[in-house]
């Protein structure tokens, strides 16, 4: 996985609650077997028109919003299905950040193991953080992991929470197995013990 | 010896909470604080805990310093659409399965529920990601429940049939409704791909303890009401984002009451609301469903088992982060109206006026919703028609589910120009049904009876809406476009799905002859 680095990008703005990930990757690009090529298909069905040309009216077709790295979104983003493909798709169209109030809870551990940082911010921030990038579209704003901080062009500077386990590991772009691996002995220990406590679960029991 | 603690009684949450709806249970309880009261207690009081916690602490292997916990992972659930790329990922790292006997895999999502379809696969991709999970399986020694197998069938569904999961294991599966195991009191949560492949690897989890949340049901349950309106009425209280952060514990006389179906219907929608998983401690039902099948443990066993799934029930005076109570009494068959499953209501209701909900984020998201599902403000929900009728999904696919649609269907007819179809959730509930002539009865009255899967509970294998269908289904998410692009998708329960298709419209069962 790609280390998470600081940096400054232009930030779309989708301001709808509640953007479920069968919005994010609707079932029909569930069938494919890589991790690849998604991208293309993010949010396809708001995305495109009957025709297959971008619907103008969609958010992220905004002229002004080409190449962000940054979305900024309504409450609740990514409810619904445990589809990795939902993350894998907004990682493959480029997004690395996700600035929202609130983030369902598989979508919100799916971002952390493809590089991608949620960030919760409270309703006031989020709002005058829409609020700038509306009056301003196309502006570039800062992330930085390390300090934990936001920055945008007009004076905006907000702090915010991570776990910081998962900082660490997005900094450093660490392999999740790799890392629980390390304590392998003490996976072998614990299944001694509970096969000894509770010895029908295994199949010689 | 002593300790200081704070108690917050059940009841204090109630009067916060009132009847309100619980959007955030956090703010909440913060705004409570000043109603807690410092007691002293007896420090064994201070170790009571709830059944998650009993859960956790049993399958902790290991919590370093400032880092995620790691949780054992009992049994690893799999379908074919969210593990062909945790398979490559082992692959590529050239790490083997660890606990392959820890792994159930069945074929769902994509598969056909025509029979000529299903020898056929019309579709190739889905095609090849079915060939993909078999070749997987056969590769890493896993028990597969393949397309052909008398077994085959919805994961959540076929898992419960065969005894593979128990109380008190941690169970996970790349799919969200995973939750549905916490009707036997196992905490059982939806994960991603990469975490598929991680407990493949490692046979753990990564995990930070969730906050508990109980969501009490007492009193009885009117005998139009189902486990399906339990769960959209408490979905509806509390919001889809409501149980974020927490895990829910389903209690209170009217869960007790329910058959083990239905308890799963109840925990497989925690997810909706937003929660982790949803937990029923294990009681006499429990033992009583698990005892004789494949994967339930042999007779040698069996006494320490049952004695050990009877002490994970949460100790009496444990504590809550939030609690939620619903008198049964008051919960009428739901029907949902908008494209979230909080925005549901009971079926004689009038639906909402945007302008008249207070939320500024609400009331725009209802506005949106009656736009999409082609409904207006102040219309009655019994006067709004349905095209297709769809009953099945790890939801309500389970015998009991059909037998409610028989009985409702036994002797009537499907309404013209209305399509109805009867999806069993596995070969074993489809037999079952046969056998009882469920199947006879439902075709008669003009209901199509297929092969089981997921089918339009989320359209991928070929089932679908086409745009502005509306369809009474007894499925879990009723999202733009989840059942087809543009179709319209109202949940309920099996039986008001049924009362439906015979009058083309929504009916209020209650009043319905």
């Amino acid at each position: 996985m790609e280390a998470y680095k600081k940096h400054s990008s232009v930030a779309a703005v989708m301001n709808r609650s509640n953007v479920d990930t069968d919005q994010i990757i609707p079932k029909q690009f569930l069938k494919k077997v890589e991790r690849s090529g998604f991208g293309v298909h993010l949010f396809h069905d708001w995305r495109y028109l009957e025709d297959g040309s971008d619907n103008p009216e969609f958010e992220l077709n905004r002229p002004e919003f080409k190449g962000a790295k940054i979305l900024v979104a309504g409450d609740n983003f990514g409810c619904g299905s445990s589809r990795e493909h939902a993350p894998w798709s907004i990682a493959d169209y480029g997004f690395n950040t996700i600035i929202s109030t609130s983030f369902a809870d598989i979508f919100f551990n799916n971002c952390f193991k493809n590089g991608i940082l949620p960030i919760k911010v409270d309703t006031d921030t989020l709002k005058a953080l829409m609020d700038e990038v509306e009056a301003n579209p196309g502006i570039e704003i800062t992330v930085d992991l390390a300090a934990q901080q936001i920055t945008t062009p007009g004076g905006q500077a907000i702090s915010f929470d991570v776990d910081p386990f998962r900082k660490d590991t997005l900094l450093k772009g660490l392999d999740d197995i790799g890392w629980t691996l390390q304590f392998e002995d003490k996976i072998s220990e614990y299944e001694v013990q509970h096969r000894q406590q509770l010895p029908w679960l295994w199949p010689s029991a | 010896m002593i300790v200081r603690l704070f108690v917050r009684p059940p009841l204090i949450w109630q009067k916060c909470f009132g009847k309100s709806e619980l959007a955030n249970a956090n703010k909440s309880k913060h705004a409570c604080k000043h109603q807690e009261s410092t007691v002293e207690v007896p420090v064994k009081e201070a170790m009571k805990k709830t059944m998650y916690q009993k859960i956790w602490d049993a399958h902790l292997v290991h919590q370093p310093e400032g880092s995620a916990a790691l949780l054992y992972v009992d049994r690893h659930l799999m379908h074919e659409v969210t593990s062909p790329q945790a398979f490559e990922g082992l692959r590529i790292a050239n790490r083997p399965v660890r606990n392959s006997h820890s792994i159930l895999a069945t074929m769902d999502h994509c598969v056909p529920t025509k029979v000529e379809e299903r020898a056929t696969l019309p579709d190739p991709i889905g095609k090849k990601q079915i060939e993909v999970m078999a070749q997987n399986c056969a590769d890493n020694d896993i028990n597969l429940y393949d397309m052909n197998s008398a077994n085959n069938g919805v994961i959540h569904i076929v898992v419960p049939e065969h005894g593979f999961v128990h109380p008190g294991m941690v169970v996970c599966c790349g799919d969200s409704h995973t939750a549905t195991h916490g009707a036997f009191g196992a905490l059982a949560f939806g994960i991603g791909t990469s975490e598929v492949e991680h407990i493949m690897a490692t046979q753990t989890i990564q995990q930070k303890q969730s906050k508990t949340m109980l969501v009490k049901v007492d009193g009885e349950l009117s005998p139009f009401a189902t486990a399906k309106d339990i769960v959209l009425a408490i979905i509806g209280k509390i919001g889809t984002a409501g149980g974020t952060g927490y895990v829910i514990e389903f209690a209170g006389s009217a869960i007790e009451a329910l058959t083990m179906e239905g308890r799963m219907t109840v925990c497989n929608m925690a997810i909706e609301g937003g929660a982790r998983a949803g937990l029923i401690a294990p009681d006499q039902k429990t033992i009583d469903f698990l005892k004789g099948k494949e994967f339930a443990p042999s007779e040698e066993h069996w006494d320490q088992a049952v004695d050990y799934w009877l002490s994970l029930k949460s100790d009496d005076g444990a504590e809550y982060d939030a609690v939620v109570e619903l008198n049964a009494a008051d919960i009428a068959p739901q029907v949902t109206w908008g494209t979230s499953p909080e925005q549901v209501l009971p079926v004689d209701a009038v639906l909402p006026e945007p302008s008249q909900i207070n939320d500024l984020i609400k009331s725009q998201a209802a506005e949106s919703a009656l736009k999409y599902m082609g409904l207006k403000a102040g219309q009655k929900m019994t006067d709004v028609g349905v095209d297709v009728v769809f009953v099945g999904s790890c939801t309500n696919g389970r015998i009991e589910d059909f037998r409610a649609i028989a009985e409702v269907s036994k002797g009537k007819k499907v309404a013209d120009g209305v399509q109805a179809i009867a999806v069993p959730g596995s070969y074993p509930v489809k037999a079952q049904a046969e056998a009882e002539g469920i199947d006879k009865v439902l075709i008669e009255a003009g209901w199509e009876w297929r092969e089981p899967g997921c089918s339009m509970c989320l359209a991928m294998n070929g089932d679908y809406l086409q745009p502005e269908q509306r369809c009474a289904s007894t499925s879990n998410r009723n999202f733009e476009g989840r059942q087809g692009k543009g179709g319209r998708t109202h949940l309920v329960s099996p039986a008001m799905a049924a009362a439906a298709a015979i009058e083309g419209k929504f009916v209020d069962l209650r009043s319905w002859k």
